[in-house]
């Protein structure tokens, strides 16, 4: 476990104390929050960045340890591909260009989200929420955001590299707009697998030891990095509509390799995404009313 | 001897407690199992009827990985090399110390108990599921197959285990463990045949793999099974697959009286 301080305090930067200067208020009323919670985010990132710095090894280490799985899933793909020259209508390339999107959109969700998702039943379980609900900011929005996990950045960009060389390996040039597009459907992708696993962490409200779901979570991530051609029937619908797995990094790649006959999975990512955060909000809201602090 | 049967009652008790878990465990579990199974029947589908990838049809690739999750869900040590490494880092195993039983067959018989709990929680969804590729399962290729099966099993479970306990040892030296205990558990993942079988591989890869202890970890009994190991191979198997045993028990000895000079009972 990671240490965490006992009492997170970064919201006493002076920002939002002071009274809202009185020439324009539309604008301000519009803007200061915005910028009020841009300053706890930036104190929220300094304290992340000490507290991985302080345990430097164990920094590396991490980054290791995550580079060694992704090797060990190209290599996987490697062994497939000896065997058949393509799964569907995938070739080798295209699906190690898939691991790689996989591979992003996981680590880009990791270095945001999955170390305050995993805590969100300790939280629970210690009573630590209380000092979290106190604070004037929204509290999903510190409970999320609470710690950055910055070794997952850098995995992110092993991920970027894997996936530029496929992209040569298979003579693409995509356009700018391809692109900024694939950027675009990857962070869809990463607020899904956040929905998802915030709506899971979220039974902690209920049974305690929540972690073994949100470990079967990680489960879902090996559906996701695999050509979604190579389903069907009740797995794919399940795999689409209820936990859109399928969608997360099939569409993006889809977009960027000129795989895409209709714009229709575009929308269904987009609008799943908004479906996700919408129940998981809900959920949130639901469970938080249950919450009846452990400790005091 | 008496004693250990408490614990193991002790342990079956706790785990029970966490059942809910268990039972998660074993659903998600299932999960990347059966996308496997859709993968290579897509892969086999685009190759043509009749064909074969090594010497795997689709139905024994299928059996295969049946088999493999049978084995894999019989030996798989889950939380044991974490709890060890807590025990030790949170100074617990002071108490245990002073007490008349031996800190390694104490944690063997919960790694057992943890099993037994899984096995009986996790019995529904994957009988379940096995009625499903009912047809794909065929029995041993024979009586000895068997037998040497089961034996080569329980080798698997003790290797397993042994492993396990071995690094969590670590734990006396460095304060986080769990770095070390996923890349080890990196290379049991695609090494062992929990990916793909081993003999699917080009042959020389697969043959060194046989210099490490990772395929007698789960992908040895289920060749055993199928009978792709027999006479003489099966024979050489389960003697080299115990010396691994044997090995991993002498290192995870070694590392405790090792350990146990270097520790100051933090917390305790």
């Amino acid at each position: 476990m990671k240490p965490t301080s006992p009492n997170p305090q970064p919201e006493r930067s002076g920002v939002g104390t002071r009274p809202p200067p009185p020439a324009s208020p539309s604008f301000s009323r519009l803007f200061r929050p915005a910028l009020r919670y841009c300053g706890v985010y930036a104190a929220l990132w300094k304290n992340s960045v000490a507290r991985e710095m302080s345990f430097k090894a164990n920094f590396l280490l991490w980054i290791l340890v995550e580079l060694l799985w992704f090797a060990m899933q190209l290599c996987f793909i490697g062994v497939l591909y000896l065997h058949t020259e393509h799964i569907g209508t995938w070739t080798q390339w295209q699906v190690v260009l898939l691991i790689g999107a996989s591979h992003f959109v996981q680590q880009i969700f990791q270095a945001f989200f999955l170390i305050n998702c995993t805590n969100l039943s300790e939280l629970v379980r210690n009573g630590k929420l209380d000092f979290l609900l106190l604070l004037p900011v929204n509290t999903r929005f510190v409970v999320s955001l609470r710690q950055v996990d910055l070794g997952a950045f850098v995995n992110a960009a092993s991920a970027i590299a894997v996936m530029i060389y496929a992209a040569r390996q298979l003579q693409l040039a995509p356009s700018a707009g391809q692109i900024a597009g694939f950027l675009a459907l990857c962070a869809a992708g990463v607020m899904i697998h956040y929905s998802l696993m915030f709506l899971l962490a979220s039974i902690s409200f209920w049974t305690v030891r929540a972690q073994g779901i949100v470990w079967g979570y990680y489960n879902l991530f090996n559906v996701a990095r695999l050509p979604d051609e190579a389903f069907g029937g009740l797995f794919k619908a399940l795999f689409t509509f209820a936990l859109p797995m399928l969608l997360v990094s099939n569409v993006p790649v889809r977009l960027l390799a000129d795989k895409l006959s209709s714009p229709g999975p575009v929308l269904l990512l987009l609008g799943m995404s908004a479906v996700c955060f919408a129940v998981s909000e809900l959920g949130w809201r639901f469970s938080m009313r249950r919450y009846t602090s452990a400790s005091s | 001897m008496k004693k250990y049967w408490h614990v193991i009652n002790i342990g079956i008790q706790n785990s029970l407690t966490y059942r809910f878990n268990f039972l998660a465990r074993a659903l998600f579990g299932l999960v990347p199992l059966i996308a496997m199974l859709y993968v290579w029947q897509k892969i086999y589908a685009g190759k043509g009827a009749g064909t074969s990838v090594g010497s795997y049809s689709l139905a024994g690739m299928i059996s295969y990985y049946l088999l493999i999750t049978v084995v894999d869900a019989l030996t798989a040590v889950n939380e044991d090399d974490w709890l060890i490494a807590a025990d030790i880092k949170d100074g617990n195993i002071s108490q245990l110390l002073l007490k008349p039983i031996d800190y390694l067959w104490y944690r063997l018989c919960l790694y057992l108990s943890g099993r037994l709990t899984y096995l009986a929680v996790a019995f529904i969804p994957l009988a379940l599921f096995f009625a499903c590729f009912r047809s794909y399962l065929e029995p041993p290729a024979d009586g000895v197959a068997l037998a040497a099966f089961l034996l080569s099993t329980a080798l698997t479970a003790l290797l397993q285990f042994f492993m396990s306990y071995a690094m969590a040892m670590l734990a006396f030296w460095v304060l986080e463990v769990s770095t070390f205990i996923f890349i080890l558990y990196a290379f049991e993942y695609i090494a062992s045949g929990h990916l793909f079988p081993l003999d699917i591989l080009p042959r020389g890869l697969e043959q060194a793999l046989y210099f490490t202890p990772f395929p007698y970890q789960l992908y040895f009994p289920v060749s055993v099974y199928i009978g792709k190991a027999a006479g003489m191979d099966l024979l050489r198997g389960l003697l080299v697959q115990a010396s691994w045993v044997i090995a991993a028990y002498g290192a995870a000895r070694f590392a405790w009286r090792r350990g146990i000079k270097h520790y100051s009972a933090v917390g305790g």
